[in-house]
């Protein structure tokens, strides 16, 4: 294992995160505050209460999960999309280090950062209602998995992407409308039962009805099929990245 | 001694079907500037972004140093140094930390006082803490190449280096390239200048449409150089050349209307006075005259075109 070269790439990419403070961490925790102005408290006084926990409580693990989600794509897409564009990608490529470290060092800064965002986001909404976890080890589990998971998937947007219109269309066309449908701001149960069917299709439902599990023993659906579903989606986006690498795609002639 | 990079029978095909290399064999000695020529497309930085990994062969095998590059590419990247032909550098990140993280690629431990170094080398040491973006045109060159330099490798691509430098700046280049090769750097480079070739190669190649068409000793270039052409142009019409005259291997034009004689300016004699009262003897009369010096130019664009 080429470890300094790993780390060479994780401390370049979190330098970018310092760097771009303001648009990194602020601005998501600004744009989370407003969705508890308009959602915790206007539609909140009407909600008051959802399967026994208070309405601007519930949505505290979906809006963590919306902001690492988009974020960790975001992050890890520009992350390798940037090199891409610029041209410098040639000295990773040159250099003595195997595709393996290279997902590492970008996927592993990605996470971190959402991870850092995810946890920032979770102590601004502590200071609009009381929060309570009561499983706090498998709510960082799910953070980390879901940072990871999707990081991976924004990496290979990332080298897919050959401008940037393509770069923001997976995350708008998809990503996000798949977030706002996933439970974040509602329970799927409260949904009328054909649009629940459909809703079991979404991905993003199993993160979300876990990761609020975590907090209040609520969920959607099993935890287990949470975890599975999650599991399944990284294996996933790992095996794309072997692919892409095997075959060079995007990358190598 | 056994050579440091050894490209045997390397072949590429693009997926448009394009062959931009023809089975190329090329050996590179431990310690030479080597100069390869080509016009533009003639497969100069295909060559080179196969060798350093940038690219995949489509056949063929490289080894640098030993190492094939495919098999066992840590042991051969972790030699070599790469200046791409674009200028491709970050734009936030400061000149220190592009230069340092360029060296933590290549999986070698921190060493400010050899970044130091080389940024002093390239005059670069008064912009360490710079933007790159603020930089010139000619200093993000000179970042590259220390990016390059940054983890010490034993052989340095420089794929167009001093394209688009200022003559000042080209100078201080080809400073830099010969301190490397003083200290034990083997320097591979690609120009369009034959000026540049000629001032800094030991060895020269010759590329063009992705088949090396000549390989030979900058020495032994030169002495062509040192050859020089006369053309006479006769009054009358000759059918063959009178045999008295076969000792200076004149050669006849399609017209009979004039002969070249080629000689040497470096030798003890041109032996032009003597042909010229030979030609008098033999009664040939001459209506014009003209010297011509053949350069790396001329053999450089006469052997493209006979490809």
């Amino acid at each position: 294992m080429n470890y300094r070269a790993i780390r060479a790439i994780y401390l370049f990419e979190m330098a970018r995160t310092w760097r771009t403070l303001l648009q990194s961490i602020v601005s998501p925790v600004v744009s989370t505050s407003l969705y508890f102005v308009v959602f915790g408290a206007a539609i909140g006084s009407r909600i008051t209460e959802v399967e026994g926990v208070s309405y601007g409580t519930f949505i505290v693990p979906g809006l963590v999960m919306l902001s690492v989600l988009t974020q960790s794509i975001s992050n890890a897409s520009f992350g390798i999309y940037f090199p891409k564009f610029a041209g410098t990608i040639y000295e990773i490529l040159s250099a003595p280090i195997s595709y393996f470290e290279i997902v590492i060092g970008y996927v592993g800064a990605a996470a971190t950062k959402s991870i850092i965002l995810g946890l920032i986001i979770l102590a601004t909404a502590g200071l609009f209602v009381p929060l309570h976890i009561q499983h706090p080890v498998w709510m960082l589990t799910f953070l980390v998995l879901t940072a990871v998971t999707f990081s991976l998937f924004g990496f290979i947007i990332g080298i897919w992407a050959d401008g940037f219109e393509k770069l923001q269309m997976i995350p708008m066309l998809v990503v996000t409308p798949l977030t706002f449908l996933g439970g974040s701001f509602y329970s799927v149960n409260m949904l009328p039962s054909g649009w629940r069917t459909i809703t079991l299709f979404n991905p993003v439902v199993y993160l979300i009805s876990g990761f609020r599990w975590s907090f209040y023993e609520i969920a959607d659906v099993s935890v287990g099929l949470s975890l599975g579903m999650t599991a399944g989606f990284l294996i996933a986006c790992m095996m794309i990245v072997a692919w892409i690498f095997r075959t060079g795609y995007r990358l190598k002639n | 001694m056994s050579p440091i990079i050894s490209v045997s029978n390397l072949s590429k095909t693009y997926g448009s079907g394009f062959k931009a290399l023809k089975g190329i064999n090329l050996d590179i000695n431990r310690g030479e500037i080597f100069a390869l020529l080509g016009p533009n497309g003639a497969g100069k930085t295909t060559l080179i972004s196969i060798v350093c990994g940038i690219a995949n062969p489509s056949e063929g095998r490289i080894a640098i140093g030993g190492h094939d590059i495919i098999r066992d590419y840590r042991a051969a990247r972790s030699m070599i140094g790469l200046v791409p032909q674009e200028l491709h550098t970050d734009a936030f990140e400061s000149v220190w930390a592009t230069v340092s993280f360029s060296r933590g690629l290549f999986g070698k431990p921190k060493n400010p006082a050899h970044i130091e170094k080389v940024l002093k080398d390239l005059s670069l040491w008064d912009k360490k803490d710079n933007k790159i973006i603020t930089l010139s045109g000619g200093m993000k060159r000179r970042v590259m190449i220390a990016k390059a330099l940054s983890h010490e490798p034993q052989i340095l691509f420089l794929d167009e280096p001093t394209a688009g430098v200022d003559v000042e700046l080209r100078k201080g280049m080809w400073e830099v390239v010969r301190t490397l090769q003083a200290s034990g750097v083997t320097i591979i480079l690609t120009t369009h200048y034959i000026e540049e070739a000629e001032e800094m190669a030991d060895r020269i190649g010759v590329i063009n449409k992705g088949e090396i068409i000549l390989i030979e000793d900058k020495a032994t270039l030169m002495q062509k150089l040192g050859k020089k052409e006369l053309t006479l142009q006769l009054q009358n019409k000759l059918d063959a050349i009178p045999s008295m005259l076969a000792a200076y291997n004149l050669e006849l034009s399609d017209d009979g209307h004039a002969v070249t004689y080629d000689y040497d300016t470096k030798g003890d004699r041109t032996g032009i006075t003597s042909l010229l009262s030979d030609l008098r003897n033999a009664g040939i009369r001459i209506s014009d005259l003209d010297t011509k010096q053949s350069s790396l130019e001329d053999i450089f664009v006469s052997l493209v075109r006979q490809v």
